[in-house]
């Protein structure tokens, strides 16, 4: 997975606008040409708490899937797998209607702090 | 083949639009260019025309039905006036933005409180920072050639803007004038077949309009709009010249009117050029060397055009049919200042707002404004810099 960036609207697409692309390169007037796009732009930098997933308590019944409002959460063969953290929003739906409690909600702020103080360690 | 006709404005407008044969038209009503969209109704009604005319419940309607048509792939046009031209406005703003090359005239008048109908140019000067073009005509004759001409202008491929042709209210849109109109055959030929580079309905393409953008694309799509804005200038040129081969009449960004020698000139827009051409010839039968500058497009504001033409003044009087209420004069005034302001050459500058809800611009005032640049000039002294012509004080 490429890095997540936390300056909004920065995500890169693989086709399509980039945001280093200057006013001639852009498209006109922001016209979109392939179906789809949404999916190359980042929107999920403005997130302030970021939910995570607990694997022994998760019994795989897929509601924060159906309930998650920015598609945000993987599944695959009819289990639960991973969230999609350059599109989800951080809104905790998905930890409120978790029967099992296995999605915990934590200041991304925090992650920060932590991510930190490991790259000084090292 | 000339057809020298009599016509008023509206009725010249009205057979512009006959002969560009637009696909859609939408509009709604509003005095004074209520006949325009009155005869054109009846030209859709007696087959004159293949468009398909909309009747709308509203201007803001009128505009977003028009723009639709536009999107999808029409050659689309509406025409409007004051408070109808004030309530598109939201609309305008989008058409320019979504570089939709809709051709929509406007017979200027005042804007509401207190109730008035007649000329004054505050609903055009309200939508001069929306981004669309907006040409002004002194007749009719000028306002049927604008008409023809802003389909090329709105249409290239370089600007792809909307274009607004602006003529005086009652004035010019409801006074019979005589005029040459082309034929028919002539106009088609010019204006040409419209394939537009991208439309709704080419199922062939996905094209998605219209589209949510954020503080890290808006401002480039904004500058695009003003690089567009940029090749007008170019564009407006072109189609002048070409425009003179087929009718005998050259249209500029400007008309300089005797300034090449001239101490003192005016610069003033639509109907009101017409006299103060008028008065400049008496004065200059007199020895005066007086001119007028007419700006013909106002946006995008030919300022390279402007200063060019009065670097050798020593005084000029912009007359504003508008106010701003900065207290700082009309709107054409702080253009042509600031466009003049980089000479670093002693021009004085002075604004005069006329004719506010249609009071007649005598031709006694005009020449009280070049008494007064003739005073300013021999005193070197500017008492008051913006007045008001007619005003009873
Ligand atoms: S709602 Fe909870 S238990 Fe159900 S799949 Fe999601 S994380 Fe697992
Ligand atoms: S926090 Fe909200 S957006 Fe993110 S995965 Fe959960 S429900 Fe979806």
């Amino acid at each position: 997975m490429t890095p997540f960036n936390r300056n909004f609207g920065q995500g890169r697409s693989r086709e399509g606008i980039t945001p280093d692309m200057n006013w001639r390169e852009l498209t006109k007037a922001g016209n979109i040409y392939e179906p789809g796009n949404a999916n190359t732009y980042e929107t999920g930098d403005w997130r302030t708490i970021r939910p995570m997933w607990n694997e022994e308590r998760c019994i795989h019944c897929l509601i924060c899937w159906r309930y998650c409002p920015d598609a945000s959460i993987f599944s695959t063969d009819g289990k639960f797998d991973g969230f999609d953290y350059k599109h989800c929003k951080g809104c905790g739906i998905c930890a409120n209607v978790c029967p099992t409690h296995a999605i915990d909600m934590i200041s991304e702020d925090e992650i920060d702090e932590q991510k930190e103080a490991r790259e000084n360690e090292e | 083949m000339k057809n020298r006709v009599a016509l008023t404005g509206n009725e010249a407008v009205a057979q512009a639009m006959r002969q560009i044969n637009p696909d859609v038209v939408a509009a709604y009503p509003i005095t004074p260019s209520t006949e325009v969209v009155q005869m054109f109704s009846s030209f859709v009604n007696n087959g004159k025309v293949d468009t398909e005319f909309v009747t709308v419940e509203s201007e803001h309607s009128a505009m977003s039905a028009t723009m639709g048509a536009s999107a999808a792939g029409a050659r689309a046009m509406t025409c409007t006036s004051s408070q109808g031209l004030a309530y598109m406005f939201e609309v305008v703003y989008v058409a320019a933005s979504m570089r939709l090359p809709i051709v929509f005239p406007v017979a200027n008048r005042a804007l509401s409180a207190p109730i008035n109908i007649h000329c004054d140019h505050s609903d055009a000067m309200g939508i001069k920072q929306s981004g669309v073009i907006q040409l002004f005509s002194e007749n009719a004759q000028e306002a049927y050639d604008n008409m023809i001409q802003a389909i090329r202008i709105a249409e290239h491929p370089d600007v792809l803007l909307p274009v607004s042709v602006n003529y005086d209210g009652f004035i010019t849109s409801h006074a019979l004038d005589v005029l040459e109109i082309l034929d028919d055959d002539t106009v088609k030929e010019f204006i040409g077949e419209y394939h537009p580079q991208e439309a709704l309905l080419n199922v062939n393409e996905q094209l998605s309009m219209g589209n949510f953008d954020m503080y890290d694309y808006y401002f480039e799509h904004k500058y695009q709009q003003v690089a567009a804005m940029e090749n007008a200038k170019r564009v407006i040129e072109e189609v002048g010249k070409e425009y003179a081969k087929i009718s005998g009449r050259t249209y500029g960004l400007i008309e300089a009117y005797k300034l090449d020698d001239a101490d003192m000139a005016i610069v003033v827009m639509n109907s009101a050029a017409g006299s103060a051409k008028g008065v400049c010839d008496e004065l200059r039968a007199k020895g005066l060397k007086v001119g007028v500058l007419k700006p013909r497009a106002f946006r995008p504001f030919p300022h390279e055009a402007i200063v060019d033409a009065l670097k050798g003044v020593k005084a000029v009087a912009v007359l504003d049919r508008a106010e701003t209420f900065s207290t700082l004069g009309g709107p054409m005034f702080a253009d042509v200042r600031t466009a003049l302001y980089d000479l670093k050459a002693d021009i004085k500058v002075v604004n005069y707002v006329y004719g506010l809800g249609g009071r007649d611009l005598r031709l006694e005032d005009v020449e009280q404004v070049y008494n007064d640049l003739g005073d300013i000039i021999k005193t070197g002294k500017v008492d008051k810099f913006v007045r008001y012509l007619g005003l009873r004080e």
